[in-house]
Order: C-alpha cells, then structure tokens, then sequence
C-alpha cells in the first residue's frame, strides 16, 4: 500500500502514526460502492483517495439532480397532499 | 455508532434506535419552501433552496456527533455572500497522485482545509455516510410523493 505516499502535514511533535493512517484508509475503503465488488483486497491509498472523491462527487450531484426532482415535483403537487402521502408511507414501514 | 449504508434502502432511517433530527428538519424545510408563495420566484431558485436545505439537514443532524463538516458546512450556509477566497501563490515541489488526491478531498469535504490527515480521513467517513443518507431520503421522499 502506498500509504507512505500520504505524508502528514504535521510536524514531528504530533506524529502521526502509519499504523493510524492504514487503519483509517481501509476504514474509508470499507465505505465504498467498490468494496462490494472487491472484498477486502487491498487497494493502494491512492485508489482510495481517488475512489472517494468520485463517490463524494457522485453524492453531491445526486443531491442536485434530488433537489432539481422534488423542486419540480412540489410545484404540481399540494404539500398537504404530499405530506399526508409521506406520512402513510412512514407509517406502512 | 454503526450506521448501514445502502442508498437503495427503503427507510429514511437506515438507524432505528437513532433519532431523525435530519429528516424532520428536511420534511419542515420543504413545507416551508413549497408554502413561499412569493409569485416570481424562478424555478431554478426553488431547486436550490431545496439543495440548501438537505446539506443544512444533513449538518444539523450531524451536529450531535461534533462533527468539524458539520460546523464548517453549517458555517458555508449561513454566510449570506459568497466571500472571496484569499488566494495565496506558493511554489512548491511537483505533488505525488496522492498527495493531489489528497488535496481533491480537501476541498470536498467542508472543513477539509483546516484538518489534520486522520482528522481528514475520519471526517471524510462521517460525511460519506450521511450523504448517502441524505440521498436516500430525498430518494424516499420523492417515490412517497409520486405514488
């Protein structure tokens, strides 16, 4: 893993350890959409890192693309019925 | 705190024993945009105020946990302008991938600027999770008012 790559930005007097680093990094690896293909192969950091930028990236415009939908959807629809309907969904879970 | 991500997940809530301060705060408000009745609102606007309140419902929710991304994306949203951001010119030796990744993730994750490397690396895991249940709300939200 090139995790070695990823040098803290810390001085020498709050080190932080590589140990620290690795755990934290297949942390964030385990969070990934990819983790349900691969498994639990090691990847190296750098594939992390990048993986994650695209899923944030992915999330954000999702939340674009949500807001855009329900901005759409709210202006055909009364609130009161949408609000009773989201109510009955919430109560049928 | 475990918290099971799955955006196809059909439950607002992917935590039964946690409370949803996030999804009453986003279901109040969407009530609250849809009542404006400010007649010349354009309908880009409408969908940016609906963005506006899913990242302040996200923070908000994630504000029992004392999270950095949480105070500094709240932060962002209640600056009313846009204020510009100090560039400052430094040379420096060519960056590794990982260290322009790195960097990528900085500037995505609110607050990232300002975080130590497992500061960032935790936080990152934080924000991931609640975004992609902020996702499958408004996911959720959408199906129940379209059926």
């Amino acid at each position: 893993m090139s995790s070695r790559r990823l040098r803290s930005r810390q001085s020498s007097s709050t080190r932080i350890t590589e140990d620290q680093i690795i755990e934290l990094v297949s942390k964030l690896q385990a969070l990934l959409p990819e983790s349900r293909i691969r498994g639990n192969d090691r990847v190296s950091a750098s594939k992390v890192l990048q993986d994650t930028c695209n899923y944030i990236k992915s999330l954000h415009r999702e939340v674009d693309d949500l807001s855009e939908r329900l901005s759409q959807m709210l202006a055909t629809t009364e609130m009161s019925s949408a609000q009773a309907a989201i109510i009955r969904n919430l109560l049928t879970q | 705190m475990h918290r099971e991500i799955s955006p196809g997940n059909p439950n607002p809530n992917p935590n039964p024993n946690s409370p949803m301060p996030g999804f009453c705060y986003f279901l109040h408000a969407l009530a609250r945009i849809q009542q404006d009745v400010a007649p010349q609102r354009s309908p880009g606007k409408k969908g940016r105020r609906i963005r506006r309140a899913a990242y302040a419902s996200m923070a908000v929710a994630a504000a029992p946990r004392r999270m950095a991304w949480s105070r500094a994306l709240l932060r962002r949203l209640r600056r009313r302008s846009a204020s510009p951001r100090r560039k400052t010119i430094t040379v420096t030796r060519k960056k590794t991938r990982t260290e322009r990744q790195e960097d990528e993730l900085r500037r995505l994750v609110p607050g990232g600027r300002r975080m130590d490397l497992c500061s960032l690396l935790e936080e990152t895991g934080d924000y991931l999770q609640c975004l992609a249940a902020q996702v499958s709300l408004m996911q959720w939200v959408a199906r129940s008012i379209s059926e």
